[in-house]
């Protein structure tokens, strides 16, 4: 069986303790985790997890069922990727010194823009889906980037 | 009604009609140790260290089936706890474990006795609560018990603050309980449960694979109908024993790494696997490539997580294995043929004559074999039997002959040496009446030997019987056949009295090394009604037959010792 990458959505009851349920299943039955994001859900107790993670089909549906036996846990959803909106957002910090408005430009082709600027740097912000940002971070490699920030994936189904 | 947090634990443990608690106290969980000083509600049970508490509610548990309830202190006294939380845990045991924490101030500070216990416990309850105020205890310890006992059973641990068992709160407890996140299927779906019934009915070779899950359900009854109805040789899980009487002609013993010759082969050789509450543990499924290779599979679970991890299914059915079985038998009294399945059986007799379970007796020197099957012909039903984990816990599984559910207390899933005495102390205060047996090993016997004095103080009489080798016998098979017989730190050589041992305690001791004074020693133990321990020197060389090394194939068997 083929390892793939599956972007997971949780929601749970938003109380102490729950994150690290779910990141200690994830670390005591060895599967991946790329990126977790959570937050939680307007006007209600609940939390949303995004988790990026990969395996093969069975551990995937171990990961599934997991997550499922937890008991603050109300909602899995394994999304497969023609059903979810993925997004991941990306802050990166350039010297002043870097060409901006060229930084400017390709990041507005990637939902971006500059969002500070100092002295000595300033900062780019782009959301996109995770590929396309992965895309973007190689492509500014030219332009000596001091930091990355990624959020992680935020998927939602359609 | 306003009380104090201690006495809203009272109060519940009263509500959900809880008779027996195993603990021991300690700083932070002194407020409710004065409450249980002044109740007359339930008995405590001082154990003399806390895993042996939580191990004794944990026999208690399995021996009657009812929650389990064990207390302990913060820091020391949880740790110690954790070995019998985890044993609990692998083999799905209903328990409430309470312990006591730091005041909620000092939680953080690394305070005198503190733990981050429920960061502990995380991995190895069904779940768990770190209370942070009294007024939350009645609803978490409603959960607690419910959640213990519902669906796949576990342990469940509420980590109180010293502060909140002196808080002041109103005290409801609630009568029902609905969880919006926890629903277990207790119903399984009919459509899959008509199409594993014809899967049976066209089975040519088919084989029932019995888990524990069938105990933990109380499906006992129901599974031997179905067994009688369809005549479908079957199989048990460790975990399992009982369910099927030892006699029972479609019975063909327990299954896998020391199972029987005729289970196996019928596990490697079926063509339908019909698995009720197992969960393909790799110690009865071998190497998995080669498992039931021939056999499509119909598996009952009530977690779904155990459908599909190791092994693919081709009929899961989520669900309680009573209510399925109950919706299962009718459609097979209608479709199943028993005849069909004659050649089948026959087969599997004739392996089973081939290849009988069993050992080679000596009037020279004691087997162990024989005093598990001597021990049951004196009892047979009359006894509960728990056991340590090794050597003797293997030839007891295979030679006591079981005839009923909870009748055997085991360590499965952890394989936890240490657990036969308390789990003994508690399966005997869930049964009375019985008498109540604990084969060890003379390693496992001193892992809690301290719960001796626990047994003798409140006098809950019980036989430990140890088969001793001078060996950790299991670690010197291993070391035999697989490490050319390099014994590393498995021989004994030294030993303590075991008879002055026990009787220092107030209990009764005998030494034997002759089958006369074996039969004497165990009558002599029953009639003294004390805790008693028999020293059985058996021979030292003995091996646990058949075996499936592992990573081998379960058709795969050493069934013969060329040392014997």
């Amino acid at each position: 069986m083929r390892d793939e990458r599956r972007v997971i959505s949780v929601v749970t009851l938003n109380e102490h303790g729950v994150l690290s349920r779910i990141s200690g299943l994830f670390a005591g039955r060895g599967y991946n985790i790329e990126s977790l994001t959570v937050a939680p859900i307007p006007n209600s107790d609940y939390s949303h997890l995004t988790i990026e993670t990969e395996g093969n089909e069975r551990v995937l549906e171990q990961i599934v069922k997991q997550l499922h036996k937890l008991i603050p846990v109300l909602k899995v959803t394994d999304h497969c990727k023609e059903t979810v909106v993925e997004k991941e957002m990306a802050l990166i910090k350039f010297p002043v010194s870097e060409p901006i408005s060229d930084i400017d430009a390709l990041s507005r082709a990637y939902n971006g823009s500059i969002v500070n600027t100092g002295e000595d740097v300033f900062i780019v912000m782009v959301a996109d889906e995770p590929k396309r940002v992965r895309n973007f971070i190689n492509i500014i490699q030219k332009y000596h980037p001091k930091e990355v920030a990624l959020s992680g994936v935020v998927a939602i189904e359609r | 009604m306003q009380m104090t947090g201690a006495q809203m634990v009272i109060e519940a443990l009263r509500l959900e009609g809880v008779k027996n608690v195993f603990g021991y106290p300690g700083g932070a969980v002194l407020n409710i140790y004065d409450e249980i000083y002044k109740q007359d509600h339930f008995k405590h049970f001082l154990t003399r260290h806390e895993q042996a508490a939580v191990m004794a509610a944990d026999g208690y548990a399995r021996s009657s089936g009812d929650v389990g309830v064990a207390i302990v202190t913060s820091g020391p006294g949880f740790t110690n706890a954790v070995t019998g939380i985890a044993t609990a845990y692998s083999d799905s045991t209903p328990m409430v474990i309470i312990s006591g924490q730091v005041p909620t101030s000092l939680i953080g500070t690394d305070a005198f006795q503190e733990i981050d216990a429920v960061g502990i416990s995380r991995p190895c309850t069904k779940h768990n609560y770190l209370v942070k105020s009294a007024s939350e205890l009645p609803r978490i310890i409603k959960e607690a018990f419910y959640i213990a006992r519902s669906g796949r059973p576990g342990p469940v641990h509420i980590d109180i603050p010293k502060d909140v068992t002196a808080e002041m709160a109103s005290f409801t407890y609630p009568d029902a309980i609905k969880m919006r996140t926890y629903n277990p299927t207790y119903k399984g779906n009919i459509k899959q449960i008509k199409k594993a019934a014809e899967a049976i009915a066209k089975a040519k070779k088919p084989v029932f694979y019995i888990g524990g899950g069938a105990v933990l359900a109380e499906a006992g009854d129901l599974i031997r109908e179905i067994v009688e109805l369809t005549k479908i040789p079957t199989v048990e899980t460790l975990m399992a024993l009982g369910t099927i009487p030892h006699d029972h002609p479609q019975r063909l013993g327990m299954v896998g790494m020391h199972g029987s010759y005729a289970s196996n082969m019928a596990m490697s050789e079926a063509d339908l696997m019909i698995a009720f509450g197992p969960r393909f543990d790799d110690r009865v499924t071998g190497k998995l490539s080669e498992f039931a290779k021939h056999a499509r599979i119909i598996h009952v679970d009530i977690d779904p997580s155990s459908i599909g991890k190791i092994v693919e299914i081709d009929y899961p059915i989520v669900g309680d294995l009573k209510h399925v079985l109950e919706e299962m038998i009718p459609i097979v009294k209608q479709k199943v043929d028993p005849d069909k399945y004659e050649t089948w059986r026959n087969t599997l007799k004739r392996y089973n004559e081939i290849h009988p379970l069993g050992y080679k007796d000596s009037d020279a020197v004691l087997k162990p074999q024989w005093v598990v099957e001597k021990v049951g012909q004196m009892l047979g039903d009359k006894a509960v039997v728990t056991t340590d984990v090794g050597q003797h816990q293997m030839w007891a599984a295979q030679f006591y002959p079981f005839s009923y559910q909870r009748q055997w207390v085991t360590s499965g899933g952890l394989g936890t040496m240490g657990f036969g005495l308390p789990s003994a102390l508690g399966a005997k205060i869930a049964n009375p009446k019985k008498t109540v047996i604990n084969f060890s090993g003379d390693g496992s016997i001193l892992m809690n030997i301290q719960d001796l004095m626990t047994a003798t103080e409140y006098n809950v009489p019980f036989v430990n019987i140890i088969l001793n080798n001078n060996y950790l016998g299991m670690v010197r098979q291993w070391q035999t056949m697989f490490y050319q017989n390099r014994l590393a730190e498995s021989v004994i050589e030294m030993q303590p009295d075991f008879v002055k041992l026990v009787e220092s305690f107030g209990g009764v001791g005998y030494r034997v090394e002759t089958k006369k004074d074996f039969e004497a020693a165990l009558e002599d133990a029953i009639k003294s009604n004390k805790v008693a321990m028999i020293d059985v020197v058996v021979n030292r060389n003995e091996h646990v037959l058949p075996m499936v090394p592992t990573g081998g194939a379960l058709y795969n068997m050493i069934l013969t010792d060329k040392e014997q």
